[in-house]
C-alpha cells in the first residue's frame, strides 16, 4: 500500500502529472470572484467563506477522473486487482495520494487566497481547520465516484454530476464553520461534524469503491 | 496443479465458452487457441479471477496465481527499474536484477519507461512476471510486437526459470511460441448465443 501511494505520489509530480493543477485552478477562480462581484470589501468579505469553499471543491473535482482512468487505461488497474494487495487497500492509497496532492495544498493556500477576500480575521482558524478536516471526504467521495466511472467514455464528466451532490453536507459545513468564525460564534459544531463525514467517508467508501471497481473490471 | 472442472465463462451479459475440463501438472504449461472473439481472454481474466464463473469450478491456489493482459500496465513516467521495483514491492519480494537480466534490459533500466519501444515495453512487461515470482501465470498474448530473439528469451525464461521450478504457465497465443506444451483449442467450447436462457438473465 505505501508503495502504490509513494509510485502515485512520484507520478503526479513528473511531468504530466497534474501535480499543482487544482491549486492553480482554485487560485484562478478566487481572483476571478473579485472581478465578478465587484471590489466593495464588505460584499466580499461576506461571501468569502462561501466562495473559498466552492472554489475548493471545483479544484479537488478537477484531478478525480485521473484517479482510476489512468491506470485503466494503461491496464495497471487489472493487474493490481489480482495482486496481493486488497483492492480496498488500492483505493485507499489512491484516495490517500489525491488528498496529499490535491486537498493538503489547497487547504495550505486557502489561508492566502482568504486574504484575497477581505475575510474576516477571526474565520482564518476555522477556514483552515475545515480544511483540513473536509477535504478528506473530498477525496475519498470522489474516489467512489472515479470508482463508479471507470472505464466510461467521458466519464469524467458524468462523475462531476455523481459525485458534486455527495459534496454538499461537507460544503455546508465547512463554510458554515468559517462563517461562524467570522461572526465570532462558537465553531465547534459545524468542525466535529466535517470530522465525522470524513471520518464516515473513511470508514464506509474503500469498500463501496472497491466493489464498484471488481464490477467494472468484469 | 491446476484443475478446472466444467468451467463455463462469458462477457458483457453472453456466455462465450462452457464445459471447460482441463488440468495442467506442476512444471508444465497450456496453449490456448482459438479464432479471434473466442474467449480465450475472457478464460484467462475468469481464471485470475477478474471475473465471475458462470458454471463449474477452478482448482487453483489463487495466492499463488498472476494474470498478465495485453497492456503491460506500464507507467510511462517512471524508469524501467522504478516500474519493476514497484510490482516487486506489491509483491513482497526483492531483488529485479534477475528479472532485469533474463529480458535483456539492463541498460535500459534507468530510462523512461514511456521511451521504449513497443517490444522493448513488452519485455518490460514480461519482466515483471519475472520480478513476482508467482507459481502459476495467465498470460494473454504474451508474445505480441516482440522479435525473434525476444520471443527465445521468452522461451528461455519459461522453460528454464518457471516450469524447471514447478511452475504452471496457461498462455493464449495465435503464433507457434516453439514450446513442448499441449495445446486446447476453445473452438470446441463454443457456447450457443442463448446458453444463458435469453440475454435479461444476466442483469438479474
Amino acid at each position: 500500500m505505501i508503495a502504490l501511494l509513494t509510485r502515485d505520489l512520484r507520478l503526479a509530480t513528473r511531468a504530466g502529472g497534474g501535480f499543482g493543477l487544482g491549486l492553480a485552478f482554485f487560485l484562478i477562480v478566487i481572483v476571478l470572484v473579485p472581478f465578478g462581484v465587484g471590489p466593495d470589501a464588505a460584499v466580499l468579505a461576506r461571501i468569502a467563506p462561501g466562495s473559498l469553499w466552492v472554489a475548493a471543491l471545483l479544484a479537488a473535482l478537477l484531478s478525480l477522473d485521473r484517479i482510476f482512468a489512468l491506470d485503466h487505461e494503461d491496464g495497471s488497474l487489472s493487474l493490481l486487482a489480482t495482486a496481493p494487495l486488497p483492492l480496498e487497500s488500492v483505493v485507499l492509497a489512491k484516495a490517500a495520494a489525491h488528498w496529499l496532492t490535491t486537498g493538503v495544498p489547497l487547504t495550505l493556500a486557502a489561508p492566502a487566497l482568504g486574504f484575497l477576500l477581505h475575510l474576516e480575521g477571526a474565520a482564518y482558524a476555522p477556514l483552515f481547520l475545515g480544511l483540513l478536516l473536509g477535504t478528506p471526504s473530498l477525496s475519498l467521495i470522489g474516489t467512489f465516484g472515479a470508482a463508479l466511472t471507470v472505464g466510461l467514455r467521458r466519464g469524467g464528466l458524468l462523475m462531476s454530476l455523481l459525485v458534486l451532490p455527495l459534496y454538499v453536507p461537507t460544503l455546508i459545513f465547512g463554510a458554515e464553520a468559517a462563517r461562524r468564525g467570522a461572526a465570532g460564534l462558537d465553531v465547534t459544531v459545524p468542525l466535529m461534524l466535517l470530522g465525522a463525514i470524513s471520518a464516515a467517508a473513511l470508514a464506509a467508501l474503500p469498500f463501496a469503491s472497491a466493489y464498484a471497481l471488481r464490477v467494472n473490471l468484469r | 496443479m491446476l484443475r478446472v472442472l466444467d468451467l463455463a465463462c462469458g462477457r458483457g451479459g453472453a456466455m462465450l465458452v462452457s464445459g471447460v475440463s482441463f488440468s495442467v501438472p506442476t512444471g508444465e504449461s497450456l496453449i490456448l487457441r482459438g479464432p479471434n472473439g473466442v474467449g480465450k481472454t475472457t478464460l484467462l481474466r475468469t481464471l485470475a479471477g477478474l471475473q465471475p464463473l458462470l458454471a463449474g469450478s477452478v482448482d487453483c491456489p489463487t495466492e499463488q496465481s498472476a494474470y498478465a493482459s495485453h497492456a503491460d500496465g506500464v507507467k510511462s513516467q517512471l524508469s524501467v527499474a522504478e516500474n519493476l521495483e514497484f510490482w516487486a514491492q506489491v509483491y513482497g519480494v526483492t531483488g529485479i536484477a534477475a528479472a532485469l537480466r533474463s529480458f535483456d534490459l539492463d541498460d535500459l533500466r534507468g530510462r523512461m519507461a514511456g521511451t521504449l519501444s513497443a517490444g522493448q515495453k513488452r519485455r518490460l512487461g514480461l519482466a515483471r512476471l519475472a520480478v513476482i515470482g508467482r507459481k502459476v501465470l495467465f498470460l494473454d498474448e504474451p508474445t505480441v510486437s516482440l522479435d525473434d530473439a525476444s520471443v527465445r528469451l521468452f522461451n528461455v525464461f519459461l522453460r528454464d526459470v518457471h516450469l524447471s521450478r514447478g511452475g504452471i504457465a496457461v498462455i493464449a497465443t495465435h503464433i507457434d511460441l516453439g514450446l513442448d506444451a499441449p495445446t486446447l483449442d476453445l473452438t470446441a467450447f463454443q457456447a450457443s448465443a442463448d446458453a444463458l436462457g435469453g440475454r435479461d438473465a444476466m442483469f438479474i
